[in-house]
């Protein structure tokens, strides 16, 4: 292992059909670390992984991943969509779909050897789906998808681990059970993995930085400097706040004229007191405070 | 619907025993690519596919060239069309069925243009799977083993690049060739299929059978033969039902199709 940087953009630019979605990128990526990459919608952060996975070229500079051009270390790299398994029309189960991270671009029809069925079900008790394995992908939770597609990515022990919104359509406590998964592979593995994310609060205790992408330009910055009330705010384009609780830092908006003014039905009753009857019961309560309304969008 | 009393004696008439080795081998035909077509979200693709090749089969009589070749021609260069759109194409509906809407007016032109193919109109929309030549027999089983040995070749990177085609080609894998090469078997199969039941009934056929078999077994390779197996049960049943009650087999072998659909469907909700 070097201590070369995992990825290297140098006046990075990108173009598709002729319109410049992002340029000027100049950051590196060190590895063994967890990044965000974070910008509004259309900013081009599905674009900036299909640039380092090689799928779309550069339109001038370079890009490096693991130490060659970008696209050439592939197989070093372990790619989870926005949204895979999400509709699957398929009847494949969680261990055939996860062993096709092996076998799926292998040409010819030899079975899986003893020892890819082994490295399968080992990635699958990492993630916890050992007792699903036998199940379809689309008898599973969205939670559950979510491992499956993250165990299909980590079967070939990449380096580099890319995922594209892994957060979101979850709920509050599949979301939390994929950061424990990423940060356990982060520190237990030394995993580098970068993380497309619109909502940055539940990943912020495993972040080590984000390329933010503001203004039309990719730029890096270490989780502290990014906590930034100003920098926050230009990046989302509304009022965000940085405020720190018990649990670490959160940002979060308070912005009045998110309420739609059409609304006319309101539930009059005080939220904490709502907290307080679900979490009785289901024991499964959001564990952040519900009278502040965290960051979405 | 009448009874026929000599239906034991007919079964045994060569056309039938023709009919029931098509069986087998578009059974075959449809069991392979059938599960493929549902896993890739194509089944309205393979359906316009059908319809596009009926300009092609009546274009053929026009000319006085076998009618499956114009049916090939023209099926296999739809779906290099579609293939080479790439798979979100084949969810491109209306483009699709605006194809496939001209296709079908176009097949009924060139038939208006000749009596011959007036008179194949039918059997080529309906199927005629009871006036299955030897020589077409052959041209089906040499087809099956193309279709088996090309499948055998490329059998995983196809299913990778079925469930998600940003992952296979992040992997490497040339995902546009095998999309066009999976649009290619698909309409070589719609072809081969057609003189059982027809154009306009070969969905039930390609597609139903998949998707029952996908319900009930849980693996891509049991999905398979299960296709297969369902396939054989609803043309061979649709044979000997049809022959004994003396009604279409087309009509007998798709209602087959799409009742086994319809239990087992009924089945799994009740499971749930």
């Amino acid at each position: 292992m070097t201590d070369a940087p995992v990825l290297e953009f140098v006046d990075a630019s990108v173009k598709r059909s002729n319109r410049v979605i992002w340029s000027k990128g100049n950051f590196s990526i060190p590895r063994g670390s967890v990044t965000a990459i974070v910008g509004t919608n259309g900013t081009g952060k599905t674009t900036m992984l299909s640039a380092e996975l090689g799928i779309l070229p550069l339109s001038s500079g370079s890009l490096s991943v693991l130490g060659a051009p970008a696209g050439r270390n592939n197989a070093r790299i372990g790619y989870v969509p926005q949204n895979y398994t999400e509709v699957s029309e398929s009847n494949i189960t969680v261990f055939d779909f996860v062993l096709l991270g092996i076998t799926g671009s292998r040409w010819g029809f030899l079975p899986a050897s003893a020892t890819e069925r082994q490295a399968t079900r080992d990635i699958l008790d990492f993630v916890g789906l050992s007792e699903q394995s036998r199940l379809r992908i689309r008898e599973l939770s969205g939670g559950q998808r979510q491992r499956a597609a993250i165990a299909q990515a980590l079967v070939n022990k990449p380096e580099l681990l890319i995922l594209d919104e892994p957060l979101a359509n979850l709920d509050i406590t599949s979301q939390h059970s994929i950061v424990s998964l990423l940060s356990a592979l982060n520190k237990d593995m030394g995993m580098t993995i970068q993380v497309v994310a619109h909502d940055l609060n539940v990943l912020l205790p495993i972040l080590t930085g984000a390329v933010y992408l503001l203004d039309g330009h990719p730029h890096y910055s270490s989780m502290d400097n990014m906590l930034d009330s100003q920098l926050l705010t230009h990046l989302y384009g509304t009022t965000v706040e940085v405020i720190t609780t018990p649990q670490g830092d959160m940002f979060v908006t308070h912005n009045s004229a998110m309420e739609p003014a059409t609304r006319t039905v309101h539930d009059e009753h005080p939220t904490s007191d709502a907290a307080q009857w679900h979490s009785a019961h289901s024991g499964d309560a959001p564990d952040t405070p519900s009278d502040c309304d965290t960051k979405e969008d | 619907m009448s009874y026929n009393p000599l239906w034991l004696t007919v079964l045994q008439a060569p056309f039938v025993q023709r009919a029931f080795i098509a069986g087998i081998l578009i059974s075959v035909a449809a069991g392979l690519v059938g599960y493929f077509v549902i896993t890739r979200k194509s089944a309205f693709a393979a359906h316009a596919l059908a319809h596009i090749g009926l300009p092609g089969a009546t274009g053929a009589v026009l000319l006085g060239i076998p009618v499956l070749w114009g049916m090939g021609l023209f099926s296999i260069g739809g779906a290099l069309v579609i293939g080479a759109l790439g798979k979100r194409a084949s969810d491109r509906e209306v483009a699709t069925g605006s194809v496939l809407a001209f296709a079908t007016a176009l097949g009924l032109y060139f038939s208006n243009l000749s009596s011959g193919a007036a008179k194949q109109m039918q059997s080529i929309l309906f199927g005629s799977v009871l006036t299955i030549t030897d020589e077409q027999l052959f041209t089906f089983a040499a087809f099956d083993i193309i279709l088996l040995a090309v499948l055998l070749l490329i059998f995983r990177p196809l299913l990778f690049s079925s469930l998600d085609e940003n992952v296979a080609r992040a992997k490497g894998l040339p995902v546009t060739l095998l999309g066009i090469i999976f649009m290619i078997m698909m309409g070589s199969v719609i072809t081969v299929a057609v003189p059982a039941v027809g154009t306009l009934l070969i969905f039930a056929l390609v597609i139903t059978p998949a998707d029952t078999a996908m319900m009930i077994t849980r693996s891509p390779l049991r999905a398979i033969v299960m296709t297969i197996v369902l396939c054989l049960i609803a043309m061979w049943g649709g044979l000997v039902l049809s022959t004994i009650f003396d009604m279409p087999p087309s009509f007998v072998i798709v209602s087959l199709s799409v009742v086994i659909w319809l239990v087992v469907k009924g089945l799994v909700a009740l499971k749930r």
